[in-house]
């Protein structure tokens, strides 16, 4: 799975989460989860839970601290389903 | 004694909704309050018609359910990289309660709660709320979070 397709997919992972619909439908790798997509700082877990599901997928504490904006999931996502446990 | 629990609650006197824990392990908690009488919050709420305020079911169901499951996981040490210090406390981060039946004042409640999960420092519970009479109260999905843990050493 490439970058694009991985965002394709997390876009369905952050739309339960958001109620910023028209920023969610023109998310780029710099898109902030907190600050541009209004989510509830506490509901990151539940994005991290849905995306392994999603992505079938193990993400451990140091890497979900770095999930903050698009793009640094993308990379944590990429990393380990190039990289199976 | 699941009851030594108590004595980590960051809770004092009016704004305390534990009595006891019955039942305490890594997957849930059962405990009970006994709403007091001469509370504050029955004065106003109802004038003559004393009622116990939804928020204050919420409030029980969250320090039983989330706050004392939670500080028994990080005290058992569940969460392998994150620890609490003085300056941590519990957050409610969000509840979706419905509620069945009224409580008034004197009634006995026992908390019921389920983990979830617990991941990242965030408890998801679901939580029930009934009288004596083993009656259904309120029923709900809470999680919280431990405000300013701290990250433990590798």
């Amino acid at each position: 799975m490439n970058r694009k397709e991985i965002l394709i997919e997390l876009k369905k992972v952050l739309a339960p989460y958001t109620e910023s619909k028209a920023m969610l439908d023109g998310i780029n790798e710099q898109t902030d989860l907190i600050k541009d997509l209004n989510i509830n700082s506490a509901n990151l877990v539940d994005i991290i839970i849905d995306a392994e599901a999603q992505y079938n997928i193990e993400i451990d504490f140091d890497a979900a601290e770095k999930m903050y904006n698009v793009g640094n999931c993308i990379d944590v996502i990429s990393e380990k389903i190039n990289k199976p446990a | 004694m699941t009851n030594d629990i108590l004595k980590y609650l960051p809770y004092k006197s009016s704004f305390l909704f534990v009595d006891n824990i019955s039942s305490l392990d890594e997957n849930g908690v059962v405990g009970d309050y006994t709403l007091k009488s001469n509370s504050y919050f029955y004065e106003d709420h109802f004038p003559g018609n004393p009622v116990t305020p939804g928020v204050i079911i919420t409030e029980i169901m969250a320090q039983i359910g989330l706050v004392v499951l939670g500080i028994h996981l990080m005290l058992s040490g569940a969460q392998k990289d994150i620890i609490m210090d003085e300056g941590s406390f519990p957050l409610l981060t969000s509840t979706d309660v419905s509620f069945f039946k009224m409580v008034l004042p004197g009634e006995k409640v026992t908390v019921t709660s389920k983990k979830q999960y617990f991941r990242f420092g965030k408890l998801k519970c679901l939580i029930a709320m009934h009288n004596e009479s083993g009656e259904p109260v309120a029923k709900g999905v809470f999680s919280g979070i431990i405000k300013n843990a701290v990250k433990k050493d590798q």
